[in-house]
């Protein structure tokens, strides 16, 4: 379990060594899924399955969709075909790919039915929630107000006066 | 939960917030910056979620909740602020984001 751990850390390091780095929005938005999938499996090393498939559904999926969709909005035109034409190169998929397989491998690894290769301690979802609806339930109205403070901030921003619309 | 374990990932946690917050201080393209912020937050739940496993309660996860919904509402906030800094200066760079004069 340990070198699991290990090797997907090292993963995480590696692959947001290569965000920092990138120039092009889109490449350095795959090395950060490929980071946040990295830090899943360690979330699953330390015990807290349901942490890393939360951080796979919203973090790697729903926020970094966000993500996708933002950078795709601010290149229109002639520049969007041009990214299109170049990220079906080989040089801006191998990166993420090289990884992918290695957390792949490792997912693999750790299907075998051996109860050597599990977490120690697994908290599982209903202690989680236990706790969460329990001593917590504050935070969670405190979230939602969050969220909502969030949705309409979003959209304030967002909006545009009918005359000005230019863009 | 063998200690040494628990080191490293806080030792992980500290490296991927140095790494992001390098990020925020380096790059000058917002949606970089916000990225950075990303695995900043990401890092902050990392840690949380090691110290609740060194003590073996439900804690460390209910808090990376939390964190999971205020990245939600965070980012939603900053992509839209990212698009209206767009629209004004026809770019990305937060240099140009200098002068706040609406």
């Amino acid at each position: 379990m340990e070198i699991v751990f290990y090797i997907s850390g090292a993963v995480a390091i590696a692959a947001t060594l290569m965000m920092l780095t990138r120039l092009n929005a889109v490449h350095a938005l795959l090395y950060l899924i490929v980071s946040l999938l990295a830090v899943a499996i360690v979330f699953y090393t330390l015990g807290a399955p349901f942490a890393a498939a939360l951080e796979v559904i919203i973090y790697a999926g729903a926020i970094m969709v966000l993500f996708v969709f933002v950078v795709m909005l601010l290149n229109l035109g002639r520049a969007a075909i041009r990214t299109e034409k170049a990220l079906l190169s080989r040089a801006s998929w191998i990166g993420p790919s090289i990884l992918v397989v290695i957390l792949a491998a490792e997912f693999v690894y750790m299907l075998d039915r051996n109860p050597a290769k599990a977490p120690p301690v697994i908290i599982g979802p209903a202690e989680v929630g236990l706790s969460l609806f329990g001593p917590y339930v504050v935070g969670v109205e405190l979230a939602s107000m969050l969220l909502l403070g969030g949705l309409v901030g979003a959209y304030h921003l967002g909006w545009r006066p009918r005359g000005r619309r230019q863009n | 939960m063998p200690s040494f374990l628990i080191r490293d990932s806080l030792v992980l946690a500290g490296i991927l917030f140095a790494l992001g917050m390098a990020g925020v201080l380096v790059r000058r393209n917002v949606v970089f910056v916000l990225m950075s912020i990303e695995v900043m937050l990401n890092a902050a739940g990392l840690a949380f979620i090691s110290a609740g496993a060194r003590w073996r309660q439900a804690d460390g996860q209910v808090v990376f909740l939390f964190i999971l919904a205020m990245a939600g509402a965070e980012v939603a906030v900053g992509l839209a602020l990212v698009l209206a800094l767009y629209h004004q200066n026809q770019s990305v760079d937060a240099d140009a984001a200098s002068r706040m004069k609406g």
